[in-house]
This record gives C-alpha cells, structure tokens and sequence, in this order.
C-alpha cells in the first residue's frame, strides 16, 4: 500500500440487502460480502448479539452512496409522528419475533420499555437528521420542533425508568434520590436571591449600556453636522450669505434629525420633495418654506411630479430675489397639488419671454407625460406661482 | 402703540426680538421664567404676551395656564424655534391666538402682533398646514356640535393660501373678499381649533405621539 492512511469503513447500501454494513465490511477487508453474511447469519443464531451491533453500526457508520429507496423515505418523511410510531411498531415486531424464538435477552420486563424508547428515540433522531432544506423550513416552526424533541426525549427517559422499575433497579435509586432531591432544593433556596441579583443586573448594565450608546449617537451627530456647521460659519463669518444658507441648511437637517418622523429608507412623496427644496436651496442660497399637508408613497408619477417641483424651484430660486419662495404640498389617495410660489417680479404669462419657454416647457411637458398637467399663474409685481396636478 | 411683553428664557434672543420690535411696537418688559413672566404679565398688563413654547418649568403652556386664571383675556402670540406640531396644536389648543416660529422677520413680527391685538388670529404657512391636515377630509363627524369639527370650504381655501405663502390681503384680492373676512375665516379656524372634539383631531394627535 502506497498510502499509510487507513481505509475508512463505508457503508455501501447499493450492494447491501439492508443497510450495507456487511458489504462495506467486505470492501474494507477486501473479500466477498456473502462471507460476513454466513457469519453474521450464524452470529445471530447463536444468541442474537449481532442484530443490536449491526443496528450500532448502521447508525454510526456513514455510508458513501444514497441509502436504499425505501430507508432514504423512511429518513426523510415529513409526517415524524408517524415514522416514531412506526419505528416503535417494527421495534415491537422484531423482539416479538425473537422471543417466540427465545433468544435470551428478551422478556417482557425487557421489551415494552425498549418499544417506547426506540418510539423516543426516533423522534429525536428524525428531528436531528433532516435534510437541510427542511431544517430551514423547520425553522419558521421552532415551537414544534422543540415539542417533538421534548416528546421524544420523554419516551426515551420513561423507557429508561420503566426498564429500570421492572428490574427492581430503582429501590436503591430511590434512596439515593431523595436526599439528592433535597439537597438540590436547599441550594436552590440559598442560591435564588444571588441568581435573581445576577439577572437585574444584567438588567441595569444593559439599560445603561443602550443609554451610553444613544448618548454616544446624539454626540456623534452634533459632531458630524452642528459642530461642523458652526465651524465653517465661523471661517466663513465676512460672508453673510453663505453663513445663512449654512446656518439655514444645519436647521433643516437637524429638524429632520430630531423630529425622525419618517422612517428612513422608506421615501415618501413629501419627504422627496423636502430632499429636493433642501437641495436647491443649498445650490441657489434661496430660502424654501416647505409646507406638505398629507402624504402617500412615491411612485413613477409622484417622481415625475417631484423632478418637475424641483425644475419650479430651480427657476423660481433665479428669478424671485432674497424673498422666500414658498412650496406647498396637498396630498391625498386621488389627488396630489403642488405649489410653488415666489414673490419676485412676475411676468404676463401672455407675452412669455423665448428663454422661459425651455424651463416652462420641460415643467409641462414632463407632467402631461405622466398624465398630470402643470399652470403658471403669474401676475408682474405679485410674483409667480406654478400650480403642478396630478390624479 | 400696542403694548407687548417678551418671555423667553434666551436673553440673547429678548434682546435681539426687542431690538428687531423697536419703533414698530411698544416692549414695555420681558421675563425669562415661568414665574417672572405671570408676574410681570398680570402687573403690567400689556396688549399681548409673546411667549416662547420651550421653557424650563413647564413652558409656554404653564404660562398661559396661570396667567388665564388671573387675566383670562391676556392675548398670547407663540414664538418657537419649535415647528413640531404637538407643540403648535398644544400651545394653540391652551389658548394662544396665533404661532409664528422665531425666524420670522420683525417687520412680519410686528404686523403679527398688532392683529393679535387687534383680536385675530395668526397663522404661519406651517400651523395653516398643520390645521388642514388634522382637519383632513374624512369620515363625516358623528359628534354632537357638527359646526365646531368641519371647516367649511372657505376656510379650507383661506387655510391653502396662507400654506402656499400668500399674505391676507394677497387672499383677500384673490378670492374677491375683504381682508376682514379672511381675518374673521382665520378666527373661526382658530375657534374650531380649540374647541373642537373631532374625532380626526384626536387620532390625528396620537399619531403624533401628542398627549393633550
């Protein structure tokens, strides 16, 4: 042999009868599988050690192909109940059949505790041996994960004890046990005020440790922006107008921040329309008074509704002057109206100037695409209102 | 001239507002806590109170609680950095006759307080659009006083225009109607305001995490 590894031994269902063990033995060994057969055969008939060790062997040596169709069902049934009761069922069977034949180690103080227990005992396994897809499945059902694995595990201990009482092993138990019992309630008693402190504790550390957390948060915000801000007006204090839009743009995000009215990541039509008045304020040093009385999500519409708020904003910013411009927002299931308003010169709408045709034109014409329709009012000394509609 | 009394409790902001309100109103006194302003407001009983919302013991509302059982027709105009609407909706509920937040020019200032003076009502963009949203239209009202939880459509188109940036006589012109009469709409709001039950008042509160 080249190599020094030793062959592991596999299970080799595909040529097996059962569950491949003796033809995964022959393999390893090296000779034909009907000679472990006659010996285990034989083993069997001389006193019926060998059925147990092969199923310890089934169970805990891995196989290196697909079990056998009818046991790979078996393993991966979804009705558990129903494979426990059945693996109690052929449990029964089997030892049923092996007393008629007396084999020795079976009697009845013997057989119904192994029955229940085989019954556990699959329960448990089928619970721990499902295929992964169905783990994932499981996992949206822990409750009742947890209940067959505890009803498993019951039957299984309750086996245990009836075996136990039918061979008169638990007389001396009991003696052992109650003064075990007693002991464990006593410290119990002792131990409950320092567990119960133990947890309030842990209680208070982890409120205070939420509280130093928020704090740390609300420090880094004013860090990020408010200390930031007061720092660039102080550099920036010969120019009045710059400290203004500074100042004017720190108060609109801080109230955004302290107010956190909408949740973030979830836009809203009335949120959008806030992102884009803080933008174009910030762009054109125009202060915007935003008022938006409703809201609703924002959809295609909505989005063409708000670049073409922003393109009013945007033009409205160049021609009203330091006066601020006004945008207000009405929304409702059916119906959303926008307004944005300037104090500036105003024009007669009659008499268009050629270079406000561009600016009107993408305003209109991008909400009658999106079967809105937009209006300029305007008036010259009463400035101008663009009115933007969509239902 | 209107006479006015200043409480806030920033001394760098009563002497900014003073100094913006000098010439166009009479400051006859200021006070920076809830016990100096019912004092200083019950002994020299001015025309009206400009009264800041976030105060250190209890506020703007406690305020107007103890100067109304001592003058209860001392007239209050809200001054807040806050535009938060539980505080609007509260400090208006308590019985203050108008709400401009603290950026507002003091030419504006000035005109705001010679008509709380004058027995109305004032509204800034934001409170008109804070109003028409608790007043939304929505299930018919099924409580016992109908005319106190609707507006009518004149008063909800009053309330747009103030929300879109308009001034009442920009309204008044637009809707073919006095500026009295916007005044008396923007009363009549100010009356349902405080007065109404609604229940789409109510809801619209809680949403707000507003305590009334």
């Amino acid at each position: 042999m080249s190599s020094a590894a030793p062959l592991a031994v596999r299970r080799d269902p595909q040529h097996g009868y059962l569950g491949g063990v003796c033809a995964g033995f022959a393999a390893r060994v090296g000779i034909d599988p009907l000679l472990i057969r006659i010996g285990f055969i034989a083993a069997v008939a001389l006193g019926g050690v060998a059925i147990p060790l092969y199923a310890i062997a089934w169970v805990l040596i891995p196989s290196d192909s697909p079990e056998r169709p009818a046991f790979q069902r078996l393993l991966t049934r979804q009705d558990t109940w129903l494979v426990a009761a059945g693996m109690g069922c052929l449990t029964a069977a089997g030892l049923l059949l092996l007393r008629t034949w007396d084999v020795w180690f079976v009697n009845d103080r013997f057989l119904w505790p192994l029955v229940i227990a085989a019954t556990g005992g699959a329960l448990i396994w089928r619970q721990s041996q499902t295929a992964p897809e169905r783990v994932a499945q499981r996992a949206r059902l822990p409750r009742q994960t947890v209940n067959r694995a505890t009803a498993g595990a019951a039957l299984v201990v309750g086996g245990a004890l009836i075996f136990l009482y039918a061979n008169d092993a638990l007389a001396p138990a009991r003696d052992v046990v109650v003064p075990v019992l007693v002991i464990l309630v006593a410290v119990a008693i002792i131990l409950a005020p320092w567990w119960i402190r133990l947890v309030r504790g842990l209680a208070d550390e982890r409120a205070a440790r939420i509280r130093s957390q928020e704090r740390a948060e609300v420090a880094a915000h004013l860090h990020d922006s408010v200390l930031q801000t007061l720092a660039l007006v102080q550099k920036r204090a010969d120019d009045p107008r710059e400290v203004a839009a500074l100042a004017r743009r720190q108060e609109r995000e801080l109230r955004a921040w302290l107010n956190n009215s909408r949740p973030s990541g979830e836009e809203t039509l009335a949120s959008a329309l806030e992102a884009a008045a803080a933008e174009v304020e910030g762009d054109h040093h125009v202060p915007i008074e935003v008022v938006t009385v409703g809201d609703r999500p924002l959809d295609d519409r909505s989005a063409a509704l708000v670049a073409a708020a922003r393109e009013a904003l945007v033009n409205a910013s160049k021609f009203a002057g330091p006066e601020p411009i006004s945008l207000y927002v009405e929304a409702t299931e059916e119906r959303v109206e926008v307004f944005v308003r300037d104090r500036g010169p105003g024009f007669d709408v009659e008499e268009v100037p050629t270079d406000r045709r561009g600016v009107r034109d993408s305003i209109v014409g991008r909400m009658e695409r999106h079967g809105g329709h937009a209006t300029v009012h305007s008036t010259p000394g009463y400035g101008t209102e663009v009115e933007l509609v969509i239902e | 001239m209107t006479t006015v009394v200043i409480v806030d409790d920033h001394s760098l902001f009563r002497a900014g507002v003073r100094a913006e309100l000098d010439g166009l109103v009479d400051v006859i006194g200021d006070a920076a806590t809830v016990e100096d302003a019912v004092k200083c407001v019950v002994e020299l009983e001015p025309d009206v109170v400009l009264l800041d919302v976030h105060m250190p013991g209890g506020g703007g509302l406690e305020v107007l609680r103890q100067v109304a059982e001592k003058r209860p027709a001392q007239r209050f105009l809200a001054l807040s950095v806050s535009d938060a609407p539980e505080d609007v909706i509260a400090i208006i509920r308590a019985g203050a006759r108008g709400y401009v937040t603290k950026t507002i020019s003091g030419e504006e200032l000035a005109d705001a307080v010679r008509r709380i003076s004058d027995g109305d009502a004032v509204f800034s963009p934001r409170l008109a659009g804070f109003v028409l949203d608790a007043f939304a239209a929505g299930a018919a009202p099924v409580e016992v006083d109908e005319e106190l939880e609707q507006l009518t459509t004149r008063e909800r188109e009053v309330l747009r225009h103030i929300a879109r940036g308009y001034l009442y006589k920009e309204i008044a012109a637009r809707l073919n109607i006095s500026t009295k009469t916007v005044e008396a709409h923007v009363s009549a709001v100010l009356r349902k305001l405080q007065l109404s039950s609604r229940h789409e008042l109510s809801r619209w509160a809680v949403q707000r995490r507003l305590v009334d």
